[in-house]
């Protein structure tokens, strides 16, 4: 009991220091004052722009600022445009030439294409070019699927190198047989039903892939905290990948269940259920899609609002900064603690769900029909 | 909102990603790791199997061996018994043999006391005989001299005992 109360003091102690730092930096305030946008001149803290520019993309990877110098690295923008074709740069000679490269500039605030990358046409307006460039999040994305195969085939080569009847493993690759063989047999064996093996590799790829975007985004600093699940496109993409799997491998029974269900006559003829079942194909994905968009991005706005209030109670006085800040770091705590669950249990829900809608469109058996 | 606009190039990138990805981890990384999980039971469930039925052999072996001693110290016991009984009869039978072979030299030795003794007594009446014959020579010469009767009824006794030995 005495050790805990010492442990509360000490913590309290540190946390005071902490929160008189941002009241000893106030001084740098004008420089955060010119370099946030006019829109919130009157507030020092631009807090908008600061969580939409940790989750959204960009075409560099803010890392930090000391001072007045940004530390980031460069992407290269690759477009390519209707009228001059193909173009291939880095992020930064954009602002070595003053914000325009190749006829290329980043939208305006305010703009329909907001930060991205525009070109202007013949009469002036924002033209849009197709663009694969290497954002952040696309390296974030690259980063991620190459720790995913270094592990997994880390892990599946130790089961190469053994003959067949070798002693389980321990540490570390027992710990993922533990993780693979858990969604393997709880998730997808059950979920899925008798064909299981076709999707297995698909699902378990999806798992371990969220799972680790999901965790890489929970690190504040450069190889992660890019929000990567937290991001329509790729979760867009997951879903889409499902939808295509349970149609694509949907049998005769599960189209049947579609479009002539086993319900009263009069609910077909007018075609009431077939509408709404065939609506449900695409709310299943869809739903998919936006649970775990929705989840990791909620998250982190939440870790980034209770960052923020540090810096903008900086302004209110000593007292009231400590104080924001000992709960700004306690809330920042929990959050991340239950970041961490949600990462993993929105991993798992994703791979469930998709394993759920697979197995539905496995099924085989004729819906049992009601004996009179 | 642009948060909810999917953004064309990052599709196209992670579909290059997730898709080599999903390829390269198909084919070299779940299915090896799950078939050696795999194999690994069943490989176990086999031992398993096998451990049993081992067992069940030894706790079989186990019996029959104890029936085996059993029946051996069974089979021993019979034997001894045998042995024994057969002992006790050949020592009674040698006994026998050997009281019988006694008794036979003792009736031997009986039948030749009893001839020796018969003939001894024999020998004996003869030298009796002959001393009485002597000495009643003697009785009768004295006598003879006195009267002729005397002499007639010593050979009518004489004749008598001659015919007596006779018989």
């Amino acid at each position: 009991m005495k050790k805990f109360r010492n442990i509360v003091l000490l913590l309290l102690f540190a946390f005071g220091v902490v929160g008189l730092m941002p009241v000893m930096a106030q001084g740098d305030g004008t420089v955060q004052k010119d370099v946030s946008s006019a829109k919130s001149a009157k507030n020092p803290v631009d807090v908008k722009g600061i969580i939409f520019g940790h989750i959204g993309d960009s075409y560099e990877w803010h890392i930090t600022k000391i001072g007045n110098t940004t530390l980031s690295i460069p992407l290269p923008i690759i477009v390519y445009s209707s009228t001059t074709g193909w173009h291939s740069f880095l992020s930064s000679r954009l602002k070595e030439n003053g914000g325009i490269y190749e006829g290329f500039s980043l939208a305006p605030a305010g703009s329909k294409y907001e930060d991205k990358l525009v070109e202007h046409n013949a009469s002036g307006q924002e033209v849009r070019p197709f663009d694969i460039s290497i954002t952040k999040i696309t390296l974030a994305i690259f980063i991620n699927s190459f720790l995913l195969l270094v592990i997994i085939l880390g892990v599946a080569r130790w089961y190469k190198k053994r003959p067949q009847d070798a002693v389980a493993p321990k540490g570390f690759v027992g710990f993922m047989e533990m993780v693979i063989m858990m969604i393997e047999d709880d998730v997808i064996k059950s979920c899925v039903g008798p064909k299981y093996k076709k999707f297995s590799p698909y699902l378990l790829t999806v798992f371990f892939f969220i799972l680790i975007c999901n965790l890489m985004a929970l690190i504040p600093f450069f190889p992660g905290g890019v929000s990567v699940t937290g991001n329509i496109a790729i979760t867009m993409f997951l879903a889409l990948c499902t939808f295509v799997l349970v149609n694509v491998f949907g049998t005769k029974s599960y189209w049947k269940g579609i479009f002539w269900p086993d319900v009263p006559l009069w609910l077909k003829v007018v075609p009431i259920m077939p509408v709404i079942e065939f609506f449900g194909i695409f709310t299943k994905p869809f739903a998919l899609m936006i649970r775990l968009f929705a989840n990791m991005i909620s998250g982190h706005m939440a870790m980034l609002v209770l960052t923020s209030l540090i810096f903008i109670t900086a302004s209110f006085g000593a007292a009231m900064n400590s104080a924001m800040t000992v709960a700004s770091v306690f809330f920042n705590i929990f959050m991340n603690a239950l970041e961490i669950l949600i990462a993993i249990i929105q991993a798992y829900v994703f791979t469930m769900l998709s394993a759920v809608f697979i197995g539905l469109a496995q099924t085989n058996e004729e819906p049992k029909k009601i004996e009179k | 909102m642009s948060l909810l606009v999917p953004d064309t190039g990052l599709l196209f990138w992670m579909l290059l990603s997730f898709g080599i990805v999903f390829v390269v981890l198909a084919k070299y990384g779940f299915p090896a790791i799950i078939k050696m999980v795999e194999g690994r039971k069943t490989y176990i469930d086999k031992s398993l199997n096998a451990a049993k039925k081992a067992n069940e052999q030894l706790s079989e072996l186990s019996a029959k061996s104890q029936t085996i001693v059993a029946e051996a110290n069974k089979e021993q016991g019979r034997i001894l018994k045998v042995a024994m009984q057969e002992r006790d009869k050949i020592i009674a039978r040698a006994s026998e043999q050997a009281e019988i072979a006694a008794q036979k030299e003792l009736d031997e030795v009986k039948e030749k006391i009893k001839l020796e003794k018969e003939e001894a007594i024999r020998d004996i009446r003869r030298q009796v005989a002959n001393l009485s014959v002597e000495i009643a020579e003697k009785i009768i010469r004295k006598k003879l001299k006195e009267s002729d009767d005397q002499m007639e009824m010593i050979d009518r006794m004489l004749d008598e005992v001659l015919s007596k030995d006779k018989n």
